[in-house]
């Protein structure tokens, strides 16, 4: 049953597995284990980036494409439920709409992209998709009458999803909330897309990306069209990363281009490709957990650690929290080296 | 007369200045296996690449079935039936054994586009490919990933994706290039029993004199991009053409 939702792809690596179920526990369980709101939004923004980052994982570990648009089309399904709610109205069927627009619209600026550049050369797609993220990027910041522009657009979603909607009282002193039921909706939201992903990975068509990814040539010769393969590919990863992102618009009732379209994202979703390990799906739970719990908490450790060392005059210096970027820096840098082959490929290896 | 089932016509291609298949006019008919012979740089896997299509021509045709297939792409030629092994071995490196022989059965039986089954669930899939696996002697590595094979065993997994192909057209490059003298007997015994079945159409381009006597129906040589001769291996072997053209090597080293 369980080997089934896993599409057999089983963890391979008894520390792992009890890694992934850590993870998946804390998760599950993380209004009740850690309450508080800062914390559940940490839970909230990881279910999310594991879905992120695993639809670029099916992209760059699997099919072996660099896409630099990820942030694009994580931005369309949540701009598309920020539009739709703004636009229909407060409810369900604006989220709906919403997220159902922002998932094929998604898909088709994938299609057209591909179409068009991957044909050519994959670095050619990377280059393409750099130019169109950006030209993006600058409409929206540009069309404020539509998107809200820098500022973003503020919305509301269904009362049943916000903390003003009580259902019960507490349980072990959790309001049971709206935002309760918000947060569980990401939670299985994200599950169920997870395990789509390793279903497709491990279904015959993900054995054929592997096949590209290790040898387009070959793949071509004996009769796959490559370039279909590399399209259809580009289409389901931009689809998914639209899904996630308008799960982020429920979530946070804010979209803006710093939280959905940026380029520092981009770079964060490949962080947490590489740290996870490329190619292997739970690289994308472990990478996203980790590095968005170093975003988060990274800060206040440091701030600790330079109370700590006060007085030492170089040390309480670096660890002053305002250079918590420099060690992630680091912490990213330490990790390619000793695992090049991401955490999943080295616990894999290490067995 | 009844069409050849491959023929190329004035088949010709360049490379800047250097014409590398120069004008080659050639059928092959179903059932037969032909050797391809010439000294190295003579054009021979230059002329593979223009019928199974990863170069595309600069003059002549291709014809299967008289049809012309000069401008259709690698994988569509693929699925009409031209099935091709490669001198230089290219697999797929970080997969094992037996997921590079399922990924063409796979791609023979239109799989590929499946999204939501799982791969490891095609029985058939599965145990078609075993069997090929099997007639290459791989069977005790099935689950080595390809990386880790030793040379010969990536050159016996070369020949096995071919044979998964099924082609109608077989094309197999020095299949034995670089095998060691037990492990060779493996692949040509293999293409000898390729041969016996019916209807079996087979390019091979090989250098030992030796193999091809006892399996060729026919030679042909190419020469500097051109087709030197062509015929039954008796009379080509004893012209004059190969003794310049093929052997010329040899004999200079007498
Ligand atoms: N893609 C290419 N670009 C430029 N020149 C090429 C290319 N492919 C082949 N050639 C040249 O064409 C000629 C024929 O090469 P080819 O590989 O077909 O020879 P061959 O008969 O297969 O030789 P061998 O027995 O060494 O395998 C050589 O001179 C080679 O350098
Ligand atoms: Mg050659």
């Amino acid at each position: 049953m369980i080997v089934t939702l896993l599409s057999g792809d089983r963890p391979r690596s008894p520390l792992l597995t009890l890694i992934l179920l850590a993870i998946l526990a804390g998760l599950a369980l993380a209004p009740f284990l850690f309450p508080g709101v800062r914390s559940l939004e940490t839970a909230a923004r990881i279910c999310i980036f594991i879905v992120l980052v695993a639809s670029y994982d099916l992209l760059l570990g699997y099919t072996g494409i660099v896409s630099f648009a990820h942030t694009m089309f994580f931005g369309l399904g949540a701009y598309g439920v920020a539009l739709a709610s703004e636009h229909i109205g407060r409810g369900f069927g604006a989220l709906a709409v919403g997220t159902v627009a922002g998932a094929v619209a998604a898909a088709l600026l994938a299609m057209v992209i591909g179409l068009f550049s991957l044909r050519v050369r994959a670095i050619f797609f990377a280059m393409i998709t750099l130019a169109v993220a950006s030209a993006v990027a600058v409409l929206v910041s540009q069309l404020s009458q539509i998107t809200g522009g820098e500022d973003g657009l503020n919305y509301r979603i269904p009362r049943e999803l916000t903390p003003a909607f009580r259902w019960g009282g507490k349980l072990f002193d959790v309001n049971l909330n709206g935002k309760l039921l918000n947060y569980y909706l990401v939670f299985f939201c994200s599950l169920g897309l997870f395990l789509l992903m390793l279903r497709i990975v491990n279904s015959p068509f993900g054995r054929v990306l592997q096949a590209i990814r290790e040898n387009d040539f070959r793949a071509e010769a004996i009769g796959y069209r490559v370039v279909r393969y590399r399209v259809a590919a580009t289409c389901i990863s931009a689809a998914v990363a639209a899904l996630a992102g308008s799960l982020f618009a429920v979530w946070l009732r804010y979209v803006g281009p710093d939280t959905t379209l940026s380029f520092e994202i981009m770079l964060d979703i490949l962080l947490m490709v590489v740290i996870g390990g490329m190619g292997t799906m739970y690289g994308a739970v472990v990478g996203a957990t980790l590095f968005v719990l170093a975003q988060n908490y990274l800060q206040n450790l440091m701030g600790l650690a330079s109370g700590a060392t006060e007085g030492v005059p170089v040390v309480s210096d670096l660890l002053d929290p305002d250079r918590w970027l420099l060690w992630l820096g680091v912490l990213f840098i330490l990790s390619v080296y000793f695992f090049p082959t991401g955490i999943v490929g080295r616990l894999r290896a290490g067995r | 007369m009844t069409v050849p089932l491959l023929e190329t016509q004035d088949l010709s291609v360049r490379f800047g200045g250097h014409v590398a298949v120069d004008a080659v006019t050639c059928a092959f008919r179903a059932g037969e296996l032909t050797a391809i012979v010439g000294p190295n740089g003579a054009g021979k896997t230059t002329y593979f690449n223009l019928i199974s299509g990863q170069i595309p021509a600069s003059a002549g045709r291709v014809l299967l079935d008289g049809r012309d297939i000069t401008r259709t792409p690698v994988a569509a030629r693929c699925r009409l039936g031209l099935g091709r092994a490669f001198q230089l071995t290219n697999l797929f490196p970080d997969l094992t054994v037996l997921e590079n022989v399922r990924l063409v059965i796979q791609a023979h039986r239109g799989r590929g586009f499946s999204i939501f089954s799982l791969a490891d669930a095609q029985r058939e899939v599965t145990e078609a490919a075993e069997a090929v696996i099997d007639r290459v002697r791989l069977t005790p590595l099935i689950s080595q990933k390809v990386s880790e094979l030793s040379h010969g065993n990536q050159r016996k997994l070369e020949v096995a994706l071919l044979i998964a192909l099924d082609p109608r057209v077989y094309m197999f490059d020095e299949p034995t290039a670089g095998m060691s003298v037990d492990e060779a007997p493996v692949v040509l015994d293999l293409i000898a029993e390729l041969k016996a079945e019916s209807d079996r159409t087979i390019l091979l381009v090989e250098h030992k004199m030796d193999v091809i006597r006892t399996l060729a129906d026919r030679i042909i040589v190419l020469h500097n991009g051109k087709l030197a001769a062509d015929g039954k291996p008796a009379e080509v072997m004893a012209s004059d053409v190969v003794q310049e053209a093929y052997m010329g090597k040899e004999l200079e080293d007498v």
